[in-house]
């Protein structure tokens, strides 16, 4: 069923009685032609793009949870492409523009609200770093600007520009970028992929991979034996369990990183806010609560919760920032585990065996990179090569040195 | 969380700083010991030091999936 004006009114006239599930409910079929294992965010979307770019319909997406449950909706939902590295610069540019047309491309409204993205400079040294990757922005053809204090409080007063230790000089703002609704992105494209013939596999986990001879057979799963021509690994915060079973070691390390939410507030931050000094981010749901986050907790970690040390240095960087944050109760906080690669930069890549791929390593910036990982990820697996924007994204890049390291902090994935 | 420092006792893990997979420093500094890692769901051999107390090099073995702490010795003893 195509979502259309005229379909709620004709929905409306007939009591609402032919509304359908957003996808159906399958059993596993013996063989794919692609097996894509995670049914998050990046699973569905490569499914998604497989089926209508490639034409490649006979795929099933294996989720070991239920669909939208995973890190998918989990996160603090911004998209943005202020990236200054090659190889990533290109990449989230191009993501940006695929989140413009996304809810039309669906049929399928992802509530993409492009209300901005401030990034806050405290220092004479700050300020030119991003004057310089403002300029790099540019070259790659996204929108930014530079602000001044005045501009800076003009655009957000409710800064804390008394502050002495952190001064605010300025800032970096991005109009194009901003927020979306993360479950309906799932629904989405979980939706918009079952309405192409991918059968969507959900409770259905996987417990091993065959392999013969170098070459990929199958995968073994919760719901039996299925027989698969490629197979696609997309496990946000399973990567080294799920290619450990192919006997692949990984390049990443797994750690928690907190987010938060406050009760829901009359509007008060009109845009996306990233603290210069501390590392701290904030925006408002639609539904008026206050999401933030701030730093990992810096250990490996598989619990998805973290400590209490971390919600009160992020509370602090907060109130550095904003003030009145203060007076805000806070409803909610969680633990998600993110796959943080060597370098800070995500992979998308073959692997040694035939027939197995490998999209994983996408530290806290997985959300917003979504409809370019989809689109990237299916490209390799039907066609065997990646797109440029995409081809810095190579698993061999960290035995080669071709890192793309945004953070500069080195092979310390607690760090980036 | 909680570390028990072999010198100072039970203190908030807030005092450490921690580096990572105890098998890295043990490596030989090739790309394997530099860049791949077990990242188990378990038990994890990891380097912590008691930055804001005795200064030493702990190795702490550590559920990561519970976050609990299971053995803690000086490291490279």
């Amino acid at each position: 069923m195509k979502y259309s004006v005229l379909e709620i009114l004709r929905q409306g006239l007939t009591g609402n009685k032919g509304w359908q599930p957003l996808w159906r409910n399958p059993g596993p079929k013996p063989a794919y032609d692609v097996v894509i294992i995670g049914g998050g965010g990046h699973g569905l979307a490569t499914a998604y793009y497989l089926a209508k770019t490639h034409g490649i319909h006979n795929i099933a997406v294996l989720e070991k949870g239920y669909i939208g449950g995973g890190n998918v909706g989990r996160n603090t939902t911004i998209v943005r492409a202020d990236y200054g590295q090659k190889g990533n610069s290109a990449f989230y540019s191009h993501s940006l523009k695929l989140w413009q047309g996304l809810s039309a491309e669906l049929n399928y409204n992802v509530m993409f609200s492009p209300r901005g993205l401030l990034e806050l400079c405290h220092s004479d040294g700050q300020l030119e770093a991003y004057n310089r990757r403002a300029n790099m922005i540019a070259a790659q053809g996204d929108q930014v600007e530079m602000l001044d204090r005045a501009g800076v409080r003009a655009y957000a007063p409710y800064l804390g520009f008394e502050s002495a230790r952190f001064p605010i000089r300025g800032g970096l703002l991005q109009r194009t970028a901003g927020t979306a609704r993360h479950d309906a992105v799932a629904w989405g494209y979980a939706r918009a992929a079952d309405r192409l013939g991918v059968d969507i596999l959900q409770k259905c986990e996987v417990t091993g991979i065959d392999i013969a001879n170098g070459k990929l057979q199958g995968v073994q799963t919760s719901r039996g034996v299925i027989r698969a021509k490629k197979l696609a690994i997309c496990v946000a915060g399973r990567s080294s369990q799920v290619a450990g079973m192919a006997g692949m070691r990984l390049p990443i390390e797994s750690h928690v990183l907190q987010a938060f939410v406050t009760e829901g507030l009359k509007p008060f931050i009109n845009t996306v806010i990233n603290f210069g000094v501390g590392h701290f981010y904030i925006s408002q749901s639609d539904k008026g609560g206050l999401v933030f986050g701030g730093d990992l907790d810096g250990y490996n970690s598989y619990a998805q919760r973290g400590s209490l040390s971390q919600v009160e240095h992020v509370a602090e960087a907060g109130m550095s920032m904003i003030p009145a944050l203060g007076k805000a109760r806070l409803l909610r906080s969680w633990g998600g585990i993110m796959d943080m690669s060597m370098d800070g930069a995500p992979i998308i890549d073959k692997t040694h065996i035939k027939g197995l791929y490998f999209n994983g390593g996408w530290c806290y910036g997985g959300f917003k990179a979504i409809p370019a990982s989809g689109s990237a990820y299916a490209r390799l697996i039907a066609t065997g090569s990646l797109p440029d924007y995409a081809a810095a994204y190579r698993l061999s890049r960290f035995e080669s040195g071709h890192l793309i390291n945004e953070e500069g902090t080195g092979a310390q994935p607690g760090l980036h | 969380m909680r570390i028990t420092c072999p010198h100072c006792g039970a203190r908030d893990s807030r005092e450490f700083s921690y580096l990572g997979d105890a098998k890295m420093a043990a490596g030989k500094g090739d790309f394997a010991s530099v860049y791949l890692r077990d990242n188990p769901a378990g038990a994890h051999s990891e380097l912590w030091q008691h930055v804001m107390g005795c200064r030493a090099w702990l190795e702490v073995e550590r559920n990561t999936s519970t976050h609990e702490v299971l053995s803690i010795r000086e490291a490279g003893k």
